[in-house]
């Protein structure tokens, strides 16, 4: 071994490493660390005996202490199972306006819609419940069939169009497709929609369709458009249209007739659950605005 | 400027360290990769700095163990201790001072402030902090004293160690020992009040039903407290801690502190009574400076990373000046460049205002008035609107826009407080709160002592629908202050 540099201020050998003439002193450690060294080691042998550590061909060693992260998590899930049960005896024991009026019973509703609504109704009503094209916005006060705090509980329970034998169901018949009206009484049909919600259309084309509406549609849209919420048929005079609102998208409608699906969620949900979702779904709409009498406005 | 101070004179090559200890840790030295504890056994001494650290002692342990007990009554259930971190209720209690987790920011205020005036105080006074104010000064302070009680003082203990062992070793040893985790006890178990109503978790503790984590605490707090302030004490300071190292970068030639002033000193050697003092040195070499150090090093050496600025060698060699009839401050608190200046004839110049003392101190006042500004305009109500993005707005039947809000209203106060809530900068815009007929201004009742977020619709008649979105702001008013929350309102685009 060379002989090392030792500084001569302190007359301790250098590490031979130097920067801009600062050179770094090569002092030894202090004995209590070696100490602290071994007892590391000496703890890690403990550790291999009490906890999980070596993997063999069928497994791990279990250790003494049986430590299990899984059976941490099992009993987390079990003391949440046990804390989300309070919480469901609290919502069946209010009815669900006395749980919208009550603020803590409201945020833990919300706080429970919010999860189960992210998780199963997002993908279809968006993550704020915006909706899409065919797909119903459950933000604005325009409802199929009825906005009030019981009839989104009902809706959410027996589904549209669902395997549920209560489900609430409609049929818009596809008028072009099966050859029930043809191509030029579609569009004029098309005209005469978009007179009903207030917007220039073709007066001409209108007026052909004037006896086509009472005959095909005003059994379930009501002669002056307006709908009919207990057979779930939309309201034709309102600026909220399912399916776009442009000439294309209510010709291809009177056409092709699409009624859109939603699952039952009775059985999936307890029934607590489905008051949360509902009282979510109520006060995110702005709660209230919707009552059952909201659907007829006045004639156009 | 930096002047290259010579710190003892060319010392003659075959001349080692002075101090038992140094002369120990030099013959350890190229021995191998590990250095062996020098044990280092402090003589105690009588005189001011002395006096000032006893001082200082009882002033800090007395406000450390009374500080969990003191009273401060807070209306309602709120917990009446003064100081309190209670991490159950998420809140911080300093007297009239309630802090929440969102105002973490003070705290962070604080720690810079400390950490800015520990710099200023370096800068001006060496390392204060380390030799009278730092727990691990103090508590080993307190571990030596307990240690003389038993042992005696230096020579006795010297003395003790080196006998073989006896009834009498073994006895004064063991009651060390036992008092020793007596305090370290007593040193976490006063901890643990600063975090729970102390009167109730004296209770609850001896009868086992306080929180694990204050048995946890109390348990780390001995174990540390007995390890460190009674066994590993230098060791601590030379190789644990970090701040040695950083307040490196502080010091300068104009900063204070204790210095052996070899300009007088030098050369040294023992002196008999009668004899002269023409040409040579007031230091008699003596070692009482070496023999007081709780640090184990000799100050004659000059500025050292071990030294911890404490001053009791200080009094040592005062006590030693005044018997030899040689005038005092052979060692001083004193700066380096006083003592070249001294040495090289000159008149010593002491420089408290320079620019690294002033940018501190400027640093530290920046600060200081940020944390006063922060606290003086601390307002009752935390407001924040949250607009709804998804979906950014809603269309309503008859064309009407509708944007929603979630508005937290955070209320620091001790009463419920009534605040009327409006909404400015979008005409038409009407207020709703769900399951409640619309107001405008709102007016809602929020609870003391927490966070009442509400949810809010604003909805614009279809008449009076803009294009794009809109600069808006809720106005929160109680009792006669107003708190404007800028946001934004969505219209949204139209359809054809």
């Amino acid at each position: 071994m060379s002989e090392r540099e030792r500084d001569e201020h302190s007359g301790v050998e250098t590490t031979g490493h130097e920067w801009d003439g600062i050179k770094e002193l090569d002092n030894p450690l202090p004995r209590w660390w070696l100490w602290v060294f071994y007892g590391c080691i000496v703890f890690s042998i403990v550790y291999w005996v009490l906890m999980p550590a070596w993997p063999g061909l069928k497994g791990y060693t279990p250790g003494l202490l049986k430590q299990s992260d899984r059976g941490d998590v099992v009993e987390q899930l079990a003391a949440l199972q046990a804390q989300r049960g309070r919480g469901e005896t609290l919502l069946m024991s209010a009815s669900l306006d006395q749980i919208e009026a009550d603020p803590d019973l409201q945020a833990h509703a919300l706080a429970v819609g919010q999860s189960v609504f992210g998780d199963n109704c997002a993908s279809c009503h968006g993550v704020g419940g915006g909706g899409a094209k065919g797909y119903p916005n459950l933000r604005d006060d325009v409802w199929l069939w009825g906005g009030t705090l019981a009839e989104i509980e009902h809706t959410l329970r027996v589904g549209v169009r669902s395997a549920h034998p209560e489900t609430r169901t409609s049929q818009m018949p596809a008028f072009g497709r099966d050859g029930i009206l043809n191509p030029g009484q579609v569009s004029d049909l098309t005209e005469y929609v978009v007179a009903l919600s207030g917007r220039q259309a073709d007066a001409a084309a209108a007026g052909r369709a004037r006896q086509l509406y009472a005959d095909n549609c005003a059994v379930c849209h009501t002669p002056t458009g307006v709908g009919n919420r207990t057979l779930g048929a939309p309201n034709l005079t309102d600026r909220e249209w399912l399916y776009g609102s442009d000439r294309d998208s209510i010709r291809g409608q009177i056409h092709n007739g699409r009624n859109g699906v939603m699952p039952t969620w009775e059985g999936r949900f307890s029934p607590a659950v489905i008051k949360a979702l509902a009282v979510y779904v109520h006060v995110n709409a702005g709660g209230g605005e919707a009552s059952s009498d909201a659907g007829a406005p006045a004639t156009p | 400027m930096t002047i290259i101070i010579d710190r003892t004179r060319e010392r003659p090559a075959t001349t080692g360290p002075v101090s038992v200890a140094e002369q120990q840790r030099e013959k350890a030295r190229p021995k191998g990769l590990y250095q062996a504890r020098v044990p280092i056994y402090p003589k105690l001494v009588h005189g001011r700095w002395r006096w000032l650290k006893w001082a200082l002692l009882i002033v800090m342990l007395a406000i450390y163990y009374i500080t969990p007990w003191l009273r401060w009554d807070r209306p309602g259930s709120l917990p009446d201790q003064a100081v309190l971190v209670d991490f159950d209720g998420g809140r911080f209690y300093f007297f009239m001072i309630q802090l929440w987790p969102q105002e973490v920011y003070f705290i962070t205020g604080l720690l810079v402030a400390a950490a800015l005036a520990l710099f200023l105080v370096t800068a001006l006074f060496g390392r204060l902090w380390c030799g009278y104010a730092c727990p691990q000064t103090v508590w080993t302070d307190l571990y030596i004293h307990i240690e003389r009680m038993f042992e005696g003082d230096r020579n006795a203990r010297m003395r003790l160690d080196a006998a073989p062992t006896s009834f009498n070793k073994l006895w004064r040893k063991a009651g060390k020992h036992l008092v020793w985790i007596g305090v370290a006890f007593g040193t976490g178990g006063a901890w643990i009040f600063y975090f729970h109503d102390a009167p109730d978790l004296i209770r609850t503790f001896w009868v086992g039903t306080a929180p694990m984590t204050a048995y946890v605490s109390c348990a780390i707090l001995t174990f540390t407290t007995y390890i460190f302030a009674g066994h590993m004490r230098e060791q601590v300071c030379t190789y644990m801690c970090p701040w040695p190292r950083i307040q490196g970068a502080m010091l300068d030639d104009q900063s204070f502190q204790v210095t052996y002033r070899y300009d007088r000193g030098e050369p040294r050697g023992p002196h008999k009574k009668a004899e002269s003092w023409e040409g040579r040195g007031d230091c008699i070499d003596c070692n009482q400076c070496v023999v007081v150090c709780p640090m184990g090093i000799d100050i004659r050496n000059g500025a050292q990373l071990e030294c911890i600025n404490c001053g009791l060698c200080i009094d040592a060699c005062t006590e030693i000046m005044d018997k030899v009839g040689r005038p005092r401050g052979l060692i001083a608190y004193d700066t380096d460049s006083a003592v070249a200046a001294r040495n090289c004839g000159q008149k010593p110049e002491h420089r408290l205002v320079r620019p690294r003392t002033l940018y501190y101190g400027l640093a530290l006042m920046l600060v200081g008035g940020l944390m006063i500004w922060g606290f003086s305009t601390r307002e009752q109500f935390g407001v924040h609107a949250l607009r709804d993005r998804n979906p950014a707005y809603v269309r309503l039947h008859d064309g009407a826009i509708r944007n929603g809000y979630t508005l937290k209203i955070a209320n620091h106060g001790f009463e419920t407080a009534t605040v009327e809530i409006s909404y400015a900068g979008v005409p038409g815009a009407a207020l709703r709160i769900p399951g409640q007929p619309g107001a405008d201004p709102l007016r809602v009742e929020v609870e003391p002592n927490r966070v009442t977020p509400l949810r809010i619709f604003v909805t614009v008649p279809a008449d009076q629908v803009g294009e794009g979105s809109r600069d808006a702001a809720f106005e929160i008013r109680s009792a006669g202050k107003t708190t404007l929350v800028p946001t934004a309102f969505e219209y949204g685009s139209q359809p054809q």
